[in-house]
């Protein structure tokens, strides 16, 4: 705090305000990474799997056939059968969209609530800032995994008490993300204009502040889907996430785990998706900082040997 | 913070008493724990005690918290050092390399690489090494843990695939770190300055870009670090490997009450410590703060 921004910082500061990107704009210059935009696709590709899950899986997720019982993957069954003579490939995309559903609910819980509290403590600054920040600072020291475990303790396992597990523990790293980027624009002409002329808090917040410190949340927030997913996964591995027969890719590992040795395929291919899904969230988080977020890019400029 | 470490896990506590104990030994249990006390009652005189180093007795195995805890504590100790060891080795040179020559194969590779360590599964990590090392070519038991002291070889044995699943995840998310702190201490112009001066190329990199962005890397190595000690439950699960979050997890599903508490504290000891570590090293690092 008793650092003295140089003239260098400043200018940097002025290099650090969005300008202001729209949609379409975002959307080409997105276009033109081509990893981001390879994972776009790819997310694209496993939403629509996730949402048409029951027209796309060629048999049910319970379906049992134990006389097909530890299948390799073949003609019939793609990624090959479990212990029970369950189809992987059709539990894998049924998969999908408890993971994507757990996720976005997560990210979504963490989102709305961390990014009013780190709204209100940016606008506000003051005691609302102490004490909104203080109290995500005692959440944010503990340790994820547990806190997570804490909140499954409490309320059961189950789909829904992941997601709200996972959430809570989101929601400091949203509070944190949105008040840097509020302190950024509280101070800006058109803010104190608005105030001038009378806008109330509400009008403000809405209007200004939120639209203008937005591109540093949309990229945490595609980051910490990254994130939700794995936890999902790791959650329901532990037998605490979401509960069976629901076809779950960290369940899926779990299961799978006992039979290593025997049939490769039944942790395999979860783990396989698991890990493009998350792969894609973050390469796509990264694409969106390197668009969205200019500070970032020019550090990328500088990689690019554009140092201003 | 410690009103903190017994707010969250103080709802289990009611889970935990309606589960398994008949109503005689649930009461005498009950009694005894001083769970039929108020909350902040229970609060203050456990504090007390925790104050003195007393952390109470597990309920599940009659155990003292702090014999539990001492018990594990090597084996996560060991494993976060050797997670955090194989990390550096892996972070430093990689994420150096590729601020050096921005934008070449090697840092496309580094960039790459650290992407996927950072979006694959640990857990799945590490059930395909098991699969591999321990299954097919069988040069590696499947997990466990055994001291230092009573077998140094199969200590050795046990700890490597761990501590690569762990430290390739911790390590990289610093690659990534190296890199931009690199990268920006290049760009400084104190760096510019040395290299106008015509220091050599070797001396400029050691003492004006290396030392600058050792600062960054060692936050990120403390954050690491603290989420190493407290975080690798499920890791720790997969390798059958004895520590903390083996524990913290146990007393979880028990819903032993003090264990988990008594871990928690722990936790948020660690984290602070290092913090304190850390700032102390920043002084030690850059004379300016010292101020």
């Amino acid at each position: 705090m008793t650092s003295q921004p140089g003239p260098a910082a400043s200018g940097a500061r002025k290099s650090l305000r969005p300008a202001k990107p729209r949609w379409r704009e975002t959307l080409g210059l997105l276009a033109r990474n081509p990893t981001a935009a390879i994972s776009a696709v790819l997310l694209v590709g496993i939403i629509l799997v996730a949402l048409f899950d029951e027209a796309l899986a060629p048999a049910g997720p319970n379906d049992i056939d134990v006389g097909a019982r530890l299948q390799p993957p073949s003609g019939e069954h793609l990624f090959g059968t479990d212990d029970l003579g369950r189809d992987i490939f059709s539990r894998v995309i049924l998969g999908a969209a408890v993971s994507l559903r757990v996720g976005l609910l997560a990210v979504g819980i963490a989102l709305v609530i961390g990014s009013v509290i780190g709204l209100l403590a940016g606008y506000y600054g003051r005691w609302v800032d102490d004490v909104l920040m203080r109290f995500m600072d005692m959440l944010f020291a503990f340790p994820a995994v547990l806190l997570a475990i804490a909140v499954l303790a409490v309320r059961g396992p189950g789909s829904g008490n992941t997601a709200l597990a996972i959430g809570i523990v989101y929601i400091p790293i949203f509070a944190r993300v949105t008040r840097a980027s509020v302190l950024g624009v509280r101070e800006e002409v058109y803010v104190r204009a608005s105030r001038s002329v009378g806008a109330s808090d509400f009008r403000i917040l809405t209007r200004h502040v939120l639209p203008n410190a937005a591109p540093p949340i949309i990229v945490q927030a595609s980051i910490s889907l990254a994130f939700a997913v794995l936890a999902e996964a790791a959650l329901s591995f532990l037998g605490l996430g979401t509960q069976p027969p629901n076809p779950s890719w960290g369940l899926m590992l779990a299961e799978g785990r006992g039979y290593l040795d025997l049939a490769w395929w039944l942790a395999f291919f979860p783990g396989m998706a698991i890990f493009l899904t998350v792969l894609c969230f973050n390469l796509l988080g990264d694409g969106l900082r390197d668009v969205l977020d200019p500070k970032q890019r020019t550090l990328m400029g500088s990689a690019g040997g554009e140092n201003p | 913070m410690f009103a903190l470490v017994h707010l969250v896990p103080g709802d289990p506590v009611r889970l935990a008493l309606g589960t398994r104990f008949s109503q005689d030994t649930y009461d005498a249990l009950r009694e005894r724990s001083g769970l039929d006390r108020p909350l902040v009652e229970q609060f203050f005189s456990w504090f007390a005690r925790a104050l003195g180093g007393d952390l109470g007795v597990s309920f599940r195995s009659g155990d003292t918290v702090t014999s539990l805890i001492a018990e594990r504590l090597p084996a996560t100790l060991t494993l976060a050092f050797a997670s955090i060891l194989v990390a550096l080795v892996i972070a430093i040179p990689l994420g150096t390399l590729s601020a050096l020559r921005p934008r070449s194969i090697v840092d496309r590779i580094a960039t790459v690489l650290s992407q996927i360590g950072i979006s694959v599964p640990d857990f799945w990590m590490a059930i395909v090494l098991i699969l591999v090392f321990a299954g097919t070519l069988g040069w590696l038991p499947t997990g466990g843990y055994v001291p230092l002291g009573e077998d140094p070889g199969g200590w050795l044995a046990r700890l490597v695939m761990p501590a690569v699943v762990t430290g390739v995840v911790s390590g990289s998310v610093i690659t990534r770190f190296v890199r931009s702190s690199v990268l920006e201490a290049l760009g400084a112009d104190h760096v510019r300055t040395a290299q106008a001066k015509g220091l050599p190329a070797r001396q400029v990199f050691t003492w004006h870009v290396l030392r600058n962005a050792l600062l960054p890397l060692v936050t990120v190595t403390g954050v690491q670090l603290a989420y190493l000690l407290s975080g690798v439950v499920v890791v720790e699960i997969v390798f059958s490997w004895p520590g903390l979050g083996q524990l913290a997890l146990q007393s979880v599903e028990a819903r032993d009450y003090p264990v988990l508490q008594g871990a928690i504290l722990l936790f948020a000891l660690v984290f602070l410590v290092i913090n304190l570590v850390v700032d102390l090293l920043y002084t030690a690092i850059d004379p300016r703060i010292r101020r």
